[in-house]
Formats: C-alpha cells, sequence, structure tokens
C-alpha cells in the first residue's frame, strides 16, 4: 500500500517551483495570501494612502468625535468607517495601527526565529548536556499558557514597545527552536551533512551553510502561524492595557478604545479594527495552512 | 509507575523553585518596592527606615530566603490595596475564575469533540469543510474582540443576556457557586462561551484528526470486518484511541482557560483572579501580582502533573510498561 | 449448490482526483466448500481489493462499479450495509496482513472478542467469553484465562494473528478471507499456522480464500490459484495445472522468480521493468510492457480463454506444452 512517493522524488528537482505551483493549486491560500498582499501593502503605505494623519493632532478636531461611518467632518473629509472620541478617521487610524501591529509581529517572530533557530540548532548539533538544557528549558517553557508569560514579563520588566517585543519574543522562540531541533536531528543523519564532516568543514561552516538551510521548510511553517499568533498577543495586550503606548495605537488598542462606547450603540470605533486584525489573522492563517499541507511530508500519500 | 511519579514530582517541584526565583527577582529586585509603597513625599530618612523594616537592606540571597520562608506559610505579603493578605484575597477570587473556567471547558467538549467527529468522518463533506473553516475562524479570532462582539450582538443589540458582572453566588450540597440560579447561567453565559470558543476550535482540530487517522487504521476495518455496527466501531474502537489524546490537550489547556480567563474577566467584569491581575499590574500592587503569578504558575505544574499521571493511567501501553519495570 | 462463493465479472474501481483506479477489472473465480483458493499476485496487483470487495468493506472513494459476488448463491452487490454488517464477522471472516495493526491497542483482548459474539448473537457476556475462551484455546494460545485480561500488546505477532484468527472462527464461517495472514511472521510461525489453518478448513468444511505474493504458501495450501496482475485475473485453475505448467508468461515469470533446490547455483530469474501505473494502463494485456513475448496483437483486449480442462490464461502466446523455466 504504501509505495515511494513520487513527490519527494520531484521535489529534489525543482522544490520551490513544485510549492509554488501546489500552492496556487487551492483557491482559499490564493485568497488568503492575496488578502495578505493588500495587508502588507496598506501598512507600509499608510502614511501615503491614509486620508488623514492620526498621530497629527493639528488635524483633528474633537467636533468630530464619535461620528458614524460615512459622515463628512468639518474639514469635508468624509469618514467612511466612522472616526473615534478625538474625532480621528477610523479608517486612518486602522492603516497606521495595522503598521504598528504588523511591524511589532514581524519584528519579533523574526528574532524569535533567529534565537530559536540558534538554540535548536546548537541542541541538536551538540546533543549531550547542551541539547537536555535547553530542550528542558523549552518544555518547560511550553508548558505555560503564553499569555501568562507574557503578562509575567510585562509584570517584572514594565511596560512600552521594547518590553511587549521581548515578551513576544520570549514567548515564541522556544517553538523555532523545537522545530529547528526535530528537523535539525533527522537532517544530520543524512548523507550531506557526513560528506561536509568529511571534508573537514568548520562545524559552524556545517551548521549555518549546510544543515540551517535544510531546516528551514518546517520553519516557514511555523513562522507564519508564530506572526499571526504574535500579532494576536500583542493587540491582546494592548487590550489589557499593557501593551503599546497610547501614543502610537495598535489595533488592539484601537479596538480598547471603542470599548466603553459599544455599549451605547457606537460600535464603529471597536468594530473596524477588530475586523483589520481578524482579516489579518485570517490570512496569515489561510496561508500558513496551505504551506503546512505542502512542506509536511507526512499527509503526502 | 511509583518511580516515575516520583521523578514526575520532583520535577515539578523543581520547575516551581526556578518560577519562584524568577517571579521574586522580577518583581521584588529589578524595581523598588519603596517607591511604590512609601509616599511620594516621604523624606529620605523615612524610606530609609522603611527599608530596614521591610529588610530590603539585607542581601539578595537572604531576602529570597525570607520570601521562601513567607511563602511557604502562606504568606505572600499585604496588598496595600485591600490592605489584606495577598493569597486571600486572590484565593476569594479564585472560585469565580474556576467556575467560569469550568462552563468554558463544558462547552468545549460539547461542542468540540462531536463536530471534530462530524468533521472527522465526513472530511470531504460540505457541513465538515465548513466545520473546519469555522475552526480557522476560532483559531484566528482575537478572543477579546469576539468578546466584544458577542456583548454587542446578545447584550446590546437582541438584549438577550446580561453583558458584565456575576450573580450572587449560593451555597447548596456544600458548593458555593454562582450556577445555583437561572441569573447565574445568563451571566457566565457570554464570557464563558467567548473563553471556550478558542479551545473548541483546536478540540474540532485534534479529534478530526484523531479520527481520520483512526479510520484509516486495520484496527477499524478489523473492527467493521468482525460485523460490528457502524455506532460500536466509531463509539468504542475509534473513540477510546483518540480520547487519550484529547484528555491530555483539555487537561493541559485548562491551564490556558485559568490563564485566558484574564482577558474575557476583564470584559466582561468578571470578578475572578484575571481582572484582579490586570488591575494590580495597573495599580503596582505588587503582592497580588506576586501572590497570583505564583498561584498560576502552580495551578499549572499541578494541571500539567495530574494530566501525565491521567495518561499513563488512559493508556495500556504506557500503564503496563511501566508497571513492568 | 457447492460453491459457497461465485464472484464475476467483479469490477471495483477508486474514482481518485488522479483518475480512475481500476483496481479489480473484471475479476471471475469460484471457491467451493472446503476448498481452498490461493490469490496470487504482487502489491498493487487488485488482489486485497478484491477481498475488501467480498466483505462490502471497499471505502470511498472506491466502490464496486459491476459484475455480481454470489454467497451459497446470493448476490451479495448492492446489498444495504446492514444486510453486509450482518454477514461480516459471521459467514464471512476476514483475517488481515499485519497482526500488529489488527487488534485495537487500547481495547483488552475480551473486549474485542466478546463484542464479536454479541455483533451476531443475542447471548449474555458470560457466555461470549466462554466462547472466546474456547476459541484461543482451539488456535492453541494457552492459559486462555488470563490471556483474555491482556492487551494486544502484550502478544507476540504470532499470537496476535492466532487471536486474530480465533476472532475469525467464532461464528464458524462459511467463508474465510486471508489477506496475506503470515506475510508479517516469522517462517518458523508461517509455517505452524498455515498447518493449523489447513486443518481448520478441513475439519470444519469453511472455504479459504488466500491472498499472497509467496506462490510456496499457495503451493502447499491451495486446491486452485487464481494469479492476478493490475486489476485482471491472467491465469487461472487447479494448483497444479498452474504449477506445473503455467501458460501465462506472467505466472511464468514468477515462477521463476522462486528460489528452490533443485535450481541451486543457477541466477534466479526475474521479470523485467517495473509494474504499470494503474492509473495508466494500456489497452489490451497490462503484461505486454515487460513481457518476452510481446507481438501487436497484445495491444488488442484479450478475452480469458480455457487452454486446458479447467485451466485459463489472458494471454494469445501462452507456454504451451513447454517445460517452465
Amino acid at each position: 500500500m504504501s509505495g515511494p512517493t513520487p513527490t519527494v522524488d520531484a521535489a529534489a528537482v525543482s522544490p520551490w517551483r513544485l510549492v509554488v505551483a501546489e500552492f496556487f493549486a487551492s483557491p482559499l491560500a490564493v485568497f488568503g495570501l492575496v488578502l495578505l498582499v493588500i495587508i502588507v501593502g496598506v501598512a507600509v503605505f499608510a502614511p501615503w494612502i491614509s486620508p488623514q494623519n492620526p498621530y497629527d493632532l493639528a488635524q483633528l478636531s474633537i467636533m468630530d468625535g464619535r461620528q458614524p461611518p460615512g459622515t463628512e467632518s468639518l474639514d469635508g473629509l468624509t469618514f467612511w468607517l466612522g472616526s473615534d472620541d478625538q474625532g480621528r478617521d477610523m479608517l486612518s487610524g486602522i492603516f497606521y495601527g495595522l503598521r504598528i501591529s504588523l511591524a511589532v509581529g514581524v519584528l519579533s517572530a523574526i528574532v524569535a526565529l533567529a534565537v530559536g533557530m540558534v538554540m535548536g540548532m546548537v541542541a541538536a548539533f551538540f546533543g549531550g548536556w547542551v541539547d537536555a538544557l535547553i530542550m528542558r528549558i523549552v518544555d518547560i517553557q511550553l508548558s505555560f499558557p503564553a499569555i501568562l508569560i507574557a503578562l509575567v514579563l510585562i509584570a517584572v520588566l514594565g511596560q512600552g514597545v521594547d518590553k511587549v517585543i521581548i515578551a513576544l519574543i520570549t514567548v515564541q522562540w522556544a517553538y523555532y527552536a523545537r522545530t529547528v531541533r526535530g528537523t535539525a536531528l533527522v537532517e544530520r543523519r543524512r548523507e550531506y551533512i557526513e560528506a561536509a564532516t568529511c571534508l573537514a568543514l568548520s562545524k559552524p561552516r556545517i551548521l549555518f551553510g549546510h544543515l540551517m538551510p535544510n531546516c528551514l521548510p518546517p520553519l516557514i511553517v511555523v513562522a507564519t502561524v508564530q506572526v499571526a499568533g504574535a500579532i494576536a498577543l500583542e493587540a491582546t495586550l494592548s487590550f489589557l492595557g499593557l501593551g503599546l503606548p497610547i501614543t502610537e495605537p495598535s489595533l488592539g488598542l484601537l479596538i480598547a478604545n471603542g470599548f466603553q462606547y459599544l455599549l451605547s450603540g457606537r460600535y464603529w470605533i471597536s468594530f473596524f479594527p477588530g475586523v483589520a486584525l481578524l482579516l489579518t489573522i485570517v490570512a496569515i492563517n489561510l496561508v500558513g495552512d496551505q504551506l503546512r499541507d505542502i512542506l509536511n511530508p507526512r499527509l503526502k500519500k | 509507575m511509583t518511580v516515575y511519579l516520583i521523578r514526575r514530582l520532583m520535577q515539578a517541584m523543581l520547575v516551581l523553585a526556578v518560577m519562584s526565583v524568577l517571579v521574586f527577582l522580577g518583581v521584588f529586585a529589578i524595581g523598588d518596592p519603596i517607591e511604590i509603597l512609601i509616599a511620594a513625599d516621604a523624606t529620605q530618612r523615612e524610606k530609609e527606615e522603611a527599608r530596614i523594616a521591610l529588610g530590603l537592606d539585607r542581601p539578595l540571597i537572604e531576602q529570597y530566603w525570607v520570601f521562601v520562608q513567607n511563602a511557604l506559610q502562606g504568606d505572600l505579603g499585604r496588598s496595600f490595596v485591600f490592605n489584606m493578605s495577598a493569597l486571600q484575597v486572590i484565593l476569594q477570587r479564585f472560585p469565580a475564575t474556576f467556575e467560569l473556567a469550568m462552563v468554558a471547558m463544558l462547552w468545549t467538549v460539547l461542542f468540540g469533540i462531536p463536530l471534530g467527529l462530524w468533521a472527522g468522518l465526513k472530511p470531504d463533506s460540505f457541513s465538515g469543510k465548513s466545520i473546519m473553516a469555522g475552526s480557522i475562524l476560532g483559531f484566528s479570532l482575537p478572543s477579546f474582540w469576539v468578546g466584544l462582539m458577542l456583548i454587542m450582538t446578545f447584550a446590546v443589540v437582541l438584549g438577550w443576556l446580561p453583558s458584565t458582572g456575576r450573580a450572587e453566588p449560593e451555597t447548596h450540597f456544600g458548593i458555593t457557586s454562582s450556577l445555583w440560579t437561572a441569573k447565574g447561567w445568563s451571566h457566565v453565559m457570554l464570557p464563558s462561551i467567548n473563553l471556550a470558543l478558542g479551545q473548541i476550535a483546536l478540540v474540532i482540530r485534534l479529534t478530526r484528526a484523531g479520527v481520520r487517522e483512526a479510520m484509516l487504521m486495520d484496527y477499524v476495518k478489523f473492527a467493521r470486518a468482525k460485523g460490528l455496527s457502524q455506532r460500536r466501531v466509531i463509539g468504542v474502537h475509534v473513540m477510546k484511541n483518540i480520547m487519550i489524546p484529547i484528555v491530555t490537550v483539555l487537561g493541559l489547556e485548562l491551564g490556558s482557560l485559568i490563564a485566558f480567563a484574564v482577558v474575557t474577566e476583564s470584559i466582561f467584569a468578571w470578578p475572578g483572579m484575571g481582572k484582579l491581575i490586570i488591575d494590580s499590574i495597573n495599580l503596582l500592587d505588587r503582592p497580588i501580582v506576586v501572590a497570583y503569578l505564583l498561584m498560576t504558575v502552580f495551578l499549572v505544574i499541578f494541571i500539567n502533573f495530574a494530566v501525565d499521571v491521567l495518561y499513563s493511567v488512559l493508556d495500556p501501553r504506557v500503564r503496563l510498561k511501566d508497571a513492568g519495570a | 449448490m457447492t460453491e459457497t462463493l461465485v464472484v464475476e465479472r467483479l469490477q471495483t474501481h477508486f474514482f481518485t482526483k488522479a483518475g480512475v483506479v481500476k483496481a479489480v477489472d473484471d475479476v471471475s473465480f469460484s471457491v467451493g466448500r472446503g476448498k481452498v483458493l490461493g490469490l496470487v499476485g504482487e502489491s498493487g496487483s487488485g488482489k486485497s481489493v478484491t477481498g475488501f470487495s467480498i466483505l462490502g468493506l471497499v471505502d470511498p472513494p472506491g466502490r464496486v462499479v459491476s459484475g455480481a459476488i454470489r454467497f451459497k448463491g446470493e448476490n451479495l452487490v448492492g446489498r444495504s450495509e446492514d444486510d453486509w454488517r450482518r454477514l461480516r464477522g459471521a459467514r464471512i471472516a476476514m483475517i488481515f496482513q499485519d497482526p500488529m495493526m489488527t487488534l485495537n491497542p487500547v481495547l483488552r483482548i475480551d473486549t474485542q472478542m466478546i463484542e464479536a459474539v454479541q455483533a451476531h448473537e443475542p447471548v449474555s457476556k458470560d457466555v461470549a467469553r466462554q466462547r472466546a475462551r474456547d476459541a484461543l484455546g482451539q488456535v492453541g494460545i494457552p492459559s486462555p484465562d488470563e490471556r483474555l485480561r491482556s492487551y494486544p500488546h502484550q502478544f507476540s505477532g504470532g499470537m496476535r494473528q492466532r487471536v486474530a484468527i480465533a476472532i475469525a472462527l467464532l461464528h464458524k464461517p462459511d467463508l474465510i478471507v486471508a489477506d496475506e495472514p503470515t506475510t508479517a511472521l516469522d517462517v518458523t510461525i508461517q509455517g505452524q499456522i498455515l498447518a493449523e489453518v489447513q486443518t481448520l478448513a478441513r475439519t470444519t468444511g469453511t472455504s479459504l480464500i488466500w491472498i499472497t505474493h509467496d506462490l510456496s504458501v499457495v503451493a502447499g495450501l491451495a486446491d486452485d490459484i487464481c494469479v492476478m496482475y493490475a486489476g485482471k485475473v491472467v491465469e487461472q485453475g487447479t494448483v497444479d495445472a498452474v504449477l506445473d505448467h503455467p501458460l501465462h508468461p506472467y505466472t511464468n515469470g514468477l515462477l521463476g522468480s522462486v528460489p528452490s533446490r533443485n535450481k541451486r547455483g543457477q541466477p534466479l530469474q526475474q521479470i523485467p521493468g517495473m509494474t504499470p501505473s494503474v492509473l495508466k494502463l494500456p489497452p489490451g494485456c497490462a503484461f505486454q510492457a515487460r513481457c518476452a513475448r510481446v507481438s501487436a496483437a497484445c495491444a488488442e483486449p484479450i478475452a480469458m480463454q480455457e487452454f486446458r480442462p479447467e485451466q485459463f490464461a489472458r494471454c494469445i502466446h501462452p507456454h504451451r506444452d513447454e517445460v517452465p523455466a
């Protein structure tokens, strides 16, 4: 029943083209990717496409506060998604908020990936007590809910952008470390590592030049899921008032700001930033899900 | 088995010890408690006196030792907001959080397992695919935003359920809970659903994956070849196999539920530990923060330990191997 | 009616995304009461799917497309799932290839045997247990009482296969489909089980379909032989006729690749090439690409033909009146 999987051989020929082709086979994943590209585009070009600079208090008028979607401001600007209590255009607020949320999420994911990858590979390559120590720390950390760890860190370090990023990195690195170690343990037994060892290449060179590139596919999958997780966690912390400062509102803080107006029916202040957050996370997860299905050799039959 | 238990217990103790050091260092050593405990207009002399009175002039090791000794006696300091023993404040709030987490767990089991089973048995049907799409959404939806939307829909627009607070608890048969009354259930409904959504999504995925894997197994085909009904094949042969990982994960997720109650309680003004910790962090009520963190860490470690034991009881392969060794 | 089972022009196809796989394509054979049919072929030849078709255990995307499966005169194709369930395990039993996988790892042996008894007979648990114990004794398992309380992983592979055989025998079925039941076992245990099964079939009048890729197993066991290649029967007849005077070049090749004493020192023959992909079979003979006797006419559909009394082959260039290589 379990014959050799031809896809494995084919993947050795042109892995990336195959991945791309398979990725586009799922309309849902393509939808996710398109959505993600749009969201990233909006975040990157926020200063140029926003109707208003939401941080520039001179542009805001308190008289425009809490206007429902579609209202025109005193300056003749249309609040397509309404305005908040400061008279800030929600659409512009969301564009800038996306920028901050994505930046924090991606930055923390990149650092966490780097830390986790190095730790994971060191653990796999050296083995012995190094491995035992690193993996024990990983195990212990993963046994605690992410939000609890973030709370401990925020309680200890205090608040601020840098602290939030540190908390996000601390929460995430263990996932990467575990994934990398698992893959590296399999990969290091392959012939090409033996060949590199026989050529007497230096350990760092084998580690980073030969082993690392082959550990990347599963990492990419974990990374997509983790970026989504980091964005959600940052939003949660900001919502609780423990995250980013009020001067640079991320999506979570925008939602928190609207919370108090929700009960009086002014839903738009919380609703639209929430939709933006939701779309971002859904888009990343859709892409990640498809990548996992493609890159996971266990599911190939 | 006994050896395994003892080893596992020692591991748990070690983790607890490490976490206590981290929390102590973090909360007591990095910040200066005097700045918070003493009024801002206090003189330098008054500050020094307070420092000596609190033992903050002594070396860190010694301070930690005192901290541990006190902690072991249940003394985690006094909250200066409530002017009570911090542990007592936490323990007062614990039943509310526990109640919320248990109701959320109930929804998780009640909805997650049947939906996952259905999606696993009919993976290509429209209903199966819809369930999976729903679970992706359940994963993606930031729980605090879902909470707001629940309030908006069911409390503001429809007016069916109360949006905040917990009903007055009553005691029957020695159990104090707000769930003895219909009002209690109406209050717990929205927050518990909010807390459960992510877990339901997780259990759906887990159950579905387990069912799909189990259905391909020879033992399922053999059970069918014996002439068993589909109901017995799925209800006994498949379920018994997938329940082991599901029970394990559910157990572990109980810790998550208690930790994530922080968010839900803040939204729905549920008077549990979670709301307390956020207030305390903002008010810099450090003894409460320490008491909460240690308490939750202890809970999570205890739950993990209990689940490990449960796992070895549930799975005959693990159970008997250890018994033989 | 002396035949226990008659399979007529059976077609079982799998409707996959990549195309239609004709796993079983126009297969006909019959098994008499107390007789043993050897169903021989390499992996992917459709022999296992044939076996599953007889028990109505073909899962989607596969299904029986056409043909008849007459069991004691009654056609089973198109019957309701409930009819099938009543037959399975009671009148037609199956033994699977890998004994490590066929018993449910988390259920005790007694659970798995008692449910098999109760699936077909409304007897009490105690009676069912008694039956289970007797069945274990029958297949030579020592101290069956104690063994009943064990879990599968406490048994060796050979013992597990005996348990599976005991389960198959519980209701004294008219037909047992055995899908390579000895392949995963040690050679010595293989021999034991073969001998026991043969005795059982002879004494109880149970018919057997023995699916295997191993001609030497069939030689000592079967009355008739059916050789399958790429979903089609290429040769069938009595065991002596087929093994002594194979007609089809594929059967001939199979026989040539069996090591035996009188060929010591000579290189083993092998069949050149690979099994064709079941997705794109050539029209006509599926074996043409690997056959030394191939001609242009082989690309046309070939019918089954009786070349000698009770020996059929699907070939236009058979090895007639030749000494097998």
